[in-house]
């Protein structure tokens, strides 16, 4: 099962195609702005999407600070503090991490890790990052318009998104959102089909895809996941355009608001929600698996053997993908839709857990008799196990339709959202960082400043989340400007959220190490080597480090064994890349 | 090794708090304590698991972490872990989800002598409909709200005009008798929430949402709004006094019945 005979492993087919020249840029503004360079456009999503979420950020201190020291901010009033949650949401959600995930790391990683030299429609890809910033500037002009952004929740359930109750919902904020969505959708298409079509053709010989790293296959199934799933956002925001500019009740039924007849009729508030879950429970998955995938080379790397179980871990992620279509509305147990939906959807809810709990079982029996090289890779990966595992368990508590009932809008799924997908999927962007980041400058991350910053963020972050979900079991309701007088939340529940806020103020400065530690590696830092992890990939035996447009000098690479031969018996070194002949007969590989 | 000791040293942490913190549910008023079993099985299911995965891989981080001559070892699959793995995890997950379906059905399943209690949201107030005499609520429609009639009740349904009209007042209930909550919104989304009840549910404009429960004991508990409705969302706050049968009718023959409100003529002031 586990080995191959010798020389069987190397069979390469002939190339099927002829090299196409690529676009060579012919000025500054070519190679740098508006280029075609999958590499430039991948740092070109990372800085937008890096930037915009340091908004993010700041919104998540204001509304903490609201939370622990309520009314004492007089510029935070009720419809700033709704403002602030709905962007830091939505900010978050589709603007940082699936912008970075799949147009940052997606465009820097598919194309050196398949064996391509670039993106195979370049031209499309460049668009596809200057139509995401123009998304980026829409929703940044909420800021700026007429009432401010809208104030709906990231949900924008509505009907409230579109009427007067709710911040921007009869002015600008609200219009600006649903376009920023239309174009950041547009966009996101032509990089998508890129990302997919390059996985599927642009591969070099030999990259079977059972021989693709794991990192591969999570941004690939999530890109498929995500051509799949934004539509439905489209439609649904595209509908509730025309409810709040052209007067139509796509969502809209008869509704007296503060005593006045409003003219729509008809239209059903909960079809809304279908489309949003729609869509928003892939991109759940959107954002999971490509950390998915990073954080399984990661470990492998650094524990210096090859993952476990490589094919169950291809499967699951394509299970995992193929079941998140069908548990959407886990997140309407309580939405007033058909109570019997619940036990179809809690039962495939459930189900997901399989896959998943594969996943992890596999990630820590990689570190099994492992040889663990306690790098900030591989600590960032380490933190993300244990903020997943968090996460993903008290997704069992949300996911059981019927102990969603009293934990549904409460703190409690705050908690568990940002746990799960929010601060482990960052942990895996900071790891990926730390270990891409040499082939990206050359140069390698201060190790000083990455310990601080991680110890901070990891800590931290798990202070400042898990205490949350005894808030939500107590009965706090999320959203909530003030929670003001109750007879069942006692005075101690406010020492912990003042303490939840502090936690989140520190981590956040901390971010401000991880930035320093950024700029100053590019101009101090040491210098890397083209393959300074020892790594088996592709993208680390790239003639040229950073690697040059069209990435691979005069030749394609050939491929000639799967990504993980990392501590093969036998062979002198610890790892053999993937280029290397199986000349010697030390060649092993999982058959099918 | 200082790594995996944070690794334990986090787990133990968060076990204690869960053991010590002050932080818990609200005593139950309701027979939803099922809610509470099913929640309780899933804390110690997930919690070992939490335990075990952390430990076993703070045990991995020391015993296998990179010393001069360690080789990590060359093993890709080993199918018989695997599926013993995948195993184990779908039991654990049935063990969680046959209680949790089971309580669900009861939860949807609403018992033919529940009374009828209709709540109407708007923005951000909560107004609250009993039957009448006749055991029967009328019919009610967003388009025939108006001042004088705050919740829309069909002036022509006779079943309607002896309901008990309370708006933005207490809801009471009697203690020990089940009752079929009727949700209906006439603006945007809202949601029932009654900590101590366990039990809540979104208010769709256009819709007649539901749960049922049996108050289970004495007392008033605070009534909040759980789906985002707007600015005042937070301070869309109401009371229920859940009290013995002869207290409830007491308060039931103060109430005004649709008729009075409309004979009385005096619009209550909205919102």
């Amino acid at each position: 099962m586990v080995d191959s005979p010798a020389g069987s492993a190397g069979i390469v087919p002939p190339a099927e195609v002829a090299e196409m020249e690529l676009y060579h840029p012919k000025s500054w503004w070519t190679r740098y702005v508006f280029s075609q360079d999958a590499k430039i456009i991948a740092v070109q999503y990372a800085v937008t999407a890096t930037s915009i979420g340091l908004v993010a950020l700041v919104l998540s201190w204001l509304m903490r600070l609201q939370l622990a020291f309520p009314g004492y901010f007089a510029f935070i009033d009720a419809d700033h503090y709704y403002q602030f949650i709905t962007m830091h949401g939505m900010i978050m959600v589709v603007y940082l991490l699936t912008a970075l995930f799949l147009g940052g790391f997606g465009n820097y990683l598919i194309p050196l890790m398949v064996g391509a030299r670039d993106m195979v429609f370049p031209y499309a890809n460049m668009l596809s990052y200057w139509i995401y910033l123009l998304a980026v500037l829409i929703l940044a002009a909420g800021f700026f318009a007429p009432g401010g952004p809208t104030g709906a929740g990231w949900t924008l359930y509505p009907p409230q998104a579109v009427l007067s109750g709710t911040p921007g919902g009869q002015n600008w904020g609200i219009v600006l959102m649903l376009s920023s969505l239309i174009v950041f959708i547009i966009g996101f298409t032509m990089g998508g089909l890129n990302y997919v079509v390059t996985v599927l053709q642009g591969r070099a010989r030999g990259m079977t895809l059972m021989r693709m790293p794991l990192t591969v296959w999570g941004i690939f199934t999530a890109t498929v996941m995500a051509l799949l799933a934004f539509p439905a956002l489209f439609v649904a925001s595209v509908m509730m355009l025309f409810d709040r500019l052209l007067g139509t009740s796509f969502f809209m039924p008869a509704i007296v608001e503060m005593g006045t007849q409003l003219q729509h009729d008809g239209g059903s508030p909960i079809l809304f929600q279908h489309l949003f879950w729609f869509f928003g429970h892939p991109e759940v998955y959107i954002v999971a698996l490509p950390a998915f995938g990073i954080v399984s080379d990661l470990i492998s790397t650094h524990a210096r053997k090859n993952i476990f179980g490589y094919r169950m871990m291809v499967w699951a992620i394509l299970i995992i993908a193929a079941l998140s279509f069908v548990v959407w509305a886990h997140h309407m147990y309580v939405s007033g839709m058909n109570p019997a939906f619940g036990f179809f959807f809690a039962t495939t809810t459930l189900i997901i857990a399989v896959p998943t709990a594969i996943k992890v079982y596999n990630w820590v029996l990689t570190l099994w008799r492992g040889n663990i090289h306690l790098t900030l890779p591989m600590l960032f990966a380490l933190a993300f196990i244990v903020t997943f595992v968090n996460g993903g368990l008290t997704g069992l508590f949300l996911g059981n339709v019927v102990v969603d009932v009293p934990l549904s809008d409460t703190m409690f799924v705050v908690a568990h959202f940002h746990m799960v997908m929010g601060v482990a999927p960052i942990l895996v962007v900071f790891g990926a960082i730390h270990h891409w980041y040499p082939k990206v400058t050359g140069r390698m991350l201060n190790e000083t400043l990455g310990h601080i910053h991680f110890w901070i963020t990891f800590l931290g972050a798990y202070a400042i989340f898990f205490p949350m979900h005894y808030l939500g079991l107590l009965g706090v309701p999320r959203r909530y400007y003030e929670m003001g007088e109750t007879s069942f939340v006692p005075p101690s529940a406010h020492s912990l959220n003042i303490f939840i806020t502090v936690m989140a103020l520190i981590v956040g400065a901390a971010q401000i190490v991880f930035l320093l530690n950024l700029v100053w590696s590019l101009f101090k830092g040491k210098a890397a080597g083209g393959n300074p992890w020892r790594a088996t990939t592709l993208e680390w035996q790239t003639p040229e480090t950073p690697p040059a447009h069209g990435n691979w000098g005069k030749d394609l690479p050939v491929v000639y064994r799967w990504a993980y031969d990392y501590s093969v018996p036998g062979a002198a070194e610890d790892f053999i890349p993937q280029t290397q002949p199986a000349t010697d007969g030390i060649t092993r590989e999982v058959k099918r | 090794m200082a790594v995996a000791l944070i690794l334990v040293l986090l787990v133990v942490a968060s076990v204690l708090f869960h053991v010590l913190s002050p932080w818990w549910w609200t005593p139950i008023a309701s027979n939803w304590t099922y809610i509470d079993s099913t929640l309780v099985i899933t804390f110690w299911i997930t919690g070992v698991v939490f335990v075990t995965v952390v430990c076993f891989m703070a045990y991995c981080v020391w015993r296998f972490r990179d010393r001069p001559g360690n080789r990590a070892a060359y093993e890709p699959e080993n199918r018989r872990l695997e599926w013993l793995l995948a195993s184990g995890t779908a039991v654990g997950v049935a063990a969680m989800l046959t209680p949790g379906l089971f309580v669900w059905n009861q939860f949807i399943t609403v018992p033919d002598e529940a009374t009828p209690v209709e709540v109407v949201s708007q923005q951000w107030l909560w107004s609250f409909r009993l039957p009448g005499a006749d055991g029967k609520l009328g019919r009610a429609e967003t388009r025939d709200v108006s001042p004088e009639n705050p919740l829309g009740v069909n002036k022509n349904d006779a079943a309607g005009l002896d309901d008990i009209i309370i708006e933005g007042g207490e809801l009471h209930l009697p203690v020990g008798k089940p009752v079929r909550m009727l949700l209906r919104s006439v603006d945007v989304l809202h949601d029932f929430y009654v900590p101590e009840f366990r039990a809540k549910m979104d208010m769709i404009p256009g819709m007649v949402t539901y749960f049922w429960f049996i108050p289970t004991r004495t007392g008033t508990f605070d009534i909040l709004c759980a789906e985002l409705c707007g600015v005042g969302h937070p301070q869309m706050r109401g009371t229920v006094v859940v009290e013995e049968a002869a207290d409830y009718q007491a308060w039931l023959e103060q109430q005004q019945t649709f008729t009075q409100l409309l004979a009385s003529g005096e619009p209550q002031p909205a919102n």
